[in-house]
């Protein structure tokens, strides 16, 4: 016959123990579960993500009325229960009674309530189950309402944060000096504070709640200092003791909590508790972890099997969506313990280990948790961390004993090992020229074309030179331009402007340059530094850039090339179209597409068209989209305010603005930039060498992305309350890019280079530095901002697109 | 050997290429730094990328779609490369460039 099991209370304990005890014994009993809640069993911790409304109460929920049908459990919810007859085997709540062969208590925690005078006002609530949650969902309905949440700990956090996502004005007043003062020590505590406080909470420290203040309902809340916070709704969340009182009434062994033994069997051996109503070997319970143990124990015990509950070490994650916080173990201070602490305030990183007796007993990591579960491990594990004592604090992929081997891995490649992506070439291809000879990266590029394409491979082939020739090979500081010189790009720079060499004759003649005519790898780059320095003195030399730039036009595989006209920030009209379709068709142009820069391209003209394309889309107003060159590419946009519901300033203007100041520059390399409406970023500047991002206040403007071989997110250069500052600071950066980065840097690694703070000084910091590079940009611009299609529109550069001559009509002659 | 005038030396940029359009594709005739005049097929050995609109330095090309070095002089492909592009005798004569007309007119595969 079926024994009569009674559960009181559907909490996540509850839940898991119906769970095991189905799996295994899906016909041995007859259930009753007992909820005090008008609902069933359902994910407690994740009340946080519904009130912060990232979640649906429906997500949450675990075991639905589907599951309780199919297992025959005789639901009784929103019924309290209020009496357990221990001689009777009966339990009666406030609607009837139940009998019971076994019964479980998973009563759990009832949340702490100061007693304060008004603590019992309307709009005073606490934070523990989905009503709670829906009356603070509720509250935040009102546009402008104002919350004050009293307890700074986990969950006191958590609704401050969900509360402030509903869009209320949030304070949160906590007791002890610091946020988390259970997890956390004053520096980690500090950072919490400084992270909710930009997301715009409120956060007051050392304060003591003296009354809730209110007529009807709540109106503020004061404090013992004498600071009065006005409130709509006050969230207290200072803590949760265990519900026993029916345990207590039942005269079971009540001390903090319901008292088990290792089995979960209460002082009555037909009762057992689960969960946080439960003290343990003098233990209570917050976390779910060891609730879960719990649960298992329960459903062995009731099922006849042998089993034991033992409380193992927890972490705990703060679920503030955005802020990394993690924290397992013991952190108390006392004799005999260290610390060993990390900080890089800059990026906002703590990471602190508390080590006793060379074991790890207590880890605490905010901004970066990637190697939280690690450290856990260690600590549950209690491993003997002697050894890695002094590289502990970086994590699992540090520690490697005294002197690992850095060329260990490439060493360990096999021959086949490809290393050179863009050319195919394997280790043993390498190998083969080291042994025969080749000592440099230089020689290894000509010999094998290893690293001679894109160069991401570049420090992997150097890793084979070392592996393969150790203390031989000598990998210098750094790479002359090529062949033709000893000099760097830097030297060379530096001694254009240092010398005043104005032509490139003068450069190869007082530089020494070992060729007549360089090759075709400097002379691009010194014709750019040249005209860089002296826009006004150099000529521009057509012969020493690379193809696309001399015909203006993208080359593409088959000798065909690409025509991208000019669409100013993205921005197109019905005119423009109809110009770019009638040339696609005049000129049977066989592919039409739409770029990742926000404009057409017209792909596989022939050159001795081009002149005549060109001509016709000048005359529709369009011009070159520069879509070839090593300067300003596009300026995408998103739309702002012109149109849409999110936008924040004029992004699309600015963009056409910035568009229409910087094309036809040359760069060092090519520059993209990007300007979003809001913080959506629907344009994604954040990838963009430079990249603006608009906000209600003004203009945040980043610099340094990457999003092409490498992929990086912006830096903050500054952020402004205007747009003209806006296009200040992005005209004088690119100048200052100009002047100084090596040809073929792209904005962000020429700005490893430097750094920002240089950057920032030279363009932020000193206006009259600025307004100097604005001023050089422009003469600059002066002579080289003109549209390179119109100057092509000559009979005499039509001829030069053609062919010199055409032996085909003779021949059939 | 007939040579053909097909324009003047001024009609080609200094370091740098026109094409002259055969029967057989295009030929492309070079004028280096030192006035120097050389012809090859405009059809880099590789993936076809046209010589012509390579970057000229001394007497050799770089092809424009993936970096190989031609000597002018000889055709071959230079440092790890290994190919040829075929050469057409060239002069420079009272400012005029002149090619061998027959090797024009039969082709590479002569």
């Amino acid at each position: 016959m079926k024994q009569k099991l009674v559960i009181i209370g559907a909490g996540m304990a509850s839940g898991r123990v119906l769970e095991h005890v189905l799996a295994q014994a899906p016909e041995g009993w007859d259930i009753t579960l007992f909820n005090a809640e008008p609902r069933g069993n359902y994910n407690r911790i994740m009340l946080s993500p519904v009130l912060s409304g990232e979640k649906t109460y429906t997500e949450i929920v675990t075991h639905d009325d589907d599951f309780y049908a199919q297992h025959n459990i005789t639901c009784r919810f929103g019924e309290a229960v209020v009496r357990i007859d221990r001689e009777a085997k009966v339990v009666q709540s406030n609607k009837g009674s139940a009998s019971y062969d076994k019964l479980l208590i998973a009563t759990g925690s009832a949340p702490f309530i100061i007693p304060v005078a008004g603590k019992d006002l309307p709009g005073v609530i606490t934070y523990r189950d989905m009503d709670d949650t829906q009356a603070m969902i509720d509250a935040s309905g009102n546009p402008g309402g104002k919350a004050v949440v009293i307890g700074g700990g986990l969950l006191g956090l958590e609704a401050a944060a969900g509360l402030r996502l509903r869009g209320m004005d949030v304070t949160v007043i906590h007791l002890m000096g610091h946020l988390m003062e259970r997890q956390l020590d004053p520096a980690a505590g500090y950072l919490l504070q400084k992270d909710l406080e930009a997301r715009g909470l409120r956060v007051h420290c050392k304060g003591a709640t003296k009354a809730i203040l209110g007529k009807d309902r709540v109106e503020a809340v004061l404090l013992e200092d004498g600071t009065t916070y006005p409130a709509d709704l006050v969230c207290m969340a200072v803590g949760i003791r265990p519900e026993t009182r029916i345990a207590t009434d039942a005269a079971l062994e009540v001390a903090r909590g319901v008292v088990v033994n290792d089995q979960m069997v209460t002082s009555d051996p037909d009762i057992l508790a689960v969960g946080e109503c439960v003290e343990h070997d003098s233990q209570l319970f917050g976390l779910v972890a060891p609730l879960y143990d719990q649960a298992k124990v329960v459903a062995a015990t009731l099922l006849g099997q042998d089993a034991a509950f033992q409380p193992v070490q927890t972490a705990t994650k703060l679920k503030v969506t955005g802020v990394d916080l993690f924290s397992a173990g013991d952190f108390a201070d006392s004799d005999g313990r260290e610390d060993i602490v990390f900080r890089d305030p800059a990026r906002g990183v703590y990471k602190r280990l508390v080590i006793e007796n060379d074991r790890l007993i207590g880890a605490v990591m905010y901004g970066d948790t990637g190697d939280g579960s690690w450290f856990f491990g260690l600590i549950k594990d209690g491993t003997d961390i002697a050894p890695m004592r002094d590289t502990l604090i970086f994590g699992p992929a540090y520690q490697g004993g005294t002197s690992a081997d850095p060329l260990a891995a490439v060493a360990a490649l096999p021959p086949e090992a490809e290393i050179c992506g863009c050319n195919g070439i394997c280790k043993g291809t390498i190998v083969a020229a080291i042994e025969g000879g080749a000592t440099t990266l230089g020689e290894i590029k000509a010999q094998t074309k290893a690293s001679a394409s894109c160069g991401t491979c570049t420090g992997l082939v150097e890793q084979v030179l070392a592996s393969a020739l150790g203390d031989a090979f000598e990998k210098p500081a750094a790479q002359p331009i090529c062949g033709c010189t000893d000099l760097t790009h830097e030297d060379v720079r530096r001694l254009i402007k240092a010398r005043e060499l104005k032509s490139m004759p003068a450069v190869m003649q007082e530089l020494g340059w070992k060729t007549s005519c360089g090759c075709h790898v400097c002379r691009p780059a010194l014709n750019f530094y040249l005209l860089a320095d002296w826009p006004l003195d150099y000529t521009d030399d057509a012969q020493s850039r690379f193809v696309n730039e001399r015909n203006h036009a993208n080359i593409q595989k088959d000798g065909t090339y690409s025509v991208v006209p000019r669409m100013w920030g993205g921005m197109t009209n019905p005119r423009e179209l109809r110009a770019i379709a009638d040339a696609a068709e005049k000129y049977d142009v066989p592919a039409v597409k739409v770029t990742g820069g926000q404009r057409v391209d017209l792909l596989g003209v022939k050159k001795e068209h081009l002149p005549h394309i060109w001509a016709d889309l000048n005359a529709a107003g369009l011009v070159s989209g520069h879509a070839y060159s090593k300067g300003l590419r596009t300026v995408k946009t998103c739309v702002g305010t012109d149109f849409c519901r999110f936008g924040t300033q004029d992004s699309t203007g600015l963009g056409i603005k910035l568009e229409q100041r910087l094309w036809g520059s040359w760069t060092p390399h090519k520059v993209k930039l990007a300007v979003s409406g809001c913080p959506r970023n629907c344009a994604e500047a954040t990838c963009k060498d430079v990249g603006i991002v608009c906000v209600d206040s003004g203009y945040e403007i980043g610099v340094g992305g990457a999003a092409g071989m490498d992929l990086k997110e912006v830096e903050r250069l500054a952020k402004v309350a205007s747009e003209q500052e806006a296009i200040d600071l992005t005209v004088a950066f690119v100048q200052l890019y100009r002047e100084h980065a090596k040809y073929l840097d792209r904005p962000y690694k020429w700005l490893a280079k430097v750094g920002l703070d240089w950057v920032k000084a030279q363009v932020v910091e000193d206006l009259e530095n600025r307004a100097a590079l604005i001023a050089r940009f422009d003469l600059s611009q002066s002579v080289y901002q003109r549209d390179p299609w119109a100057e092509r529109a000559t009979p005499q550069a039509q001829a030069e697109f053609a062919a010199l001559a055409d032996l085909t009509r003779e021949a059939a002659e | 050997m007939s040579w053909l005038d097909i324009g003047a030396l001024e009609e080609i940029p200094q370091r740098g290429a026109r094409v002259v359009k055969t029967v057989h594709g295009c030929v492309a005739v070079f004028r280096t730094g030192d006035d120097q005049v050389f012809a090859v097929d405009d059809r880099c050995p590789h993936n076809g990328g046209p010589l012509s609109e390579g970057i000229v330095h001394g007497h050799a090309v770089t092809c424009p779609l993936h970096n190989w070095v031609f000597s002018l002089e000889t055709g071959l492909a230079q440092g790890a490369d290994d190919g040829a592009v075929s050469t057409y005798p060239a002069r420079v004569e009272g400012g005029r460039i002149l090619l061998d007309a027959a090797r024009l007119i039969r082709g590479a595969a002569a």
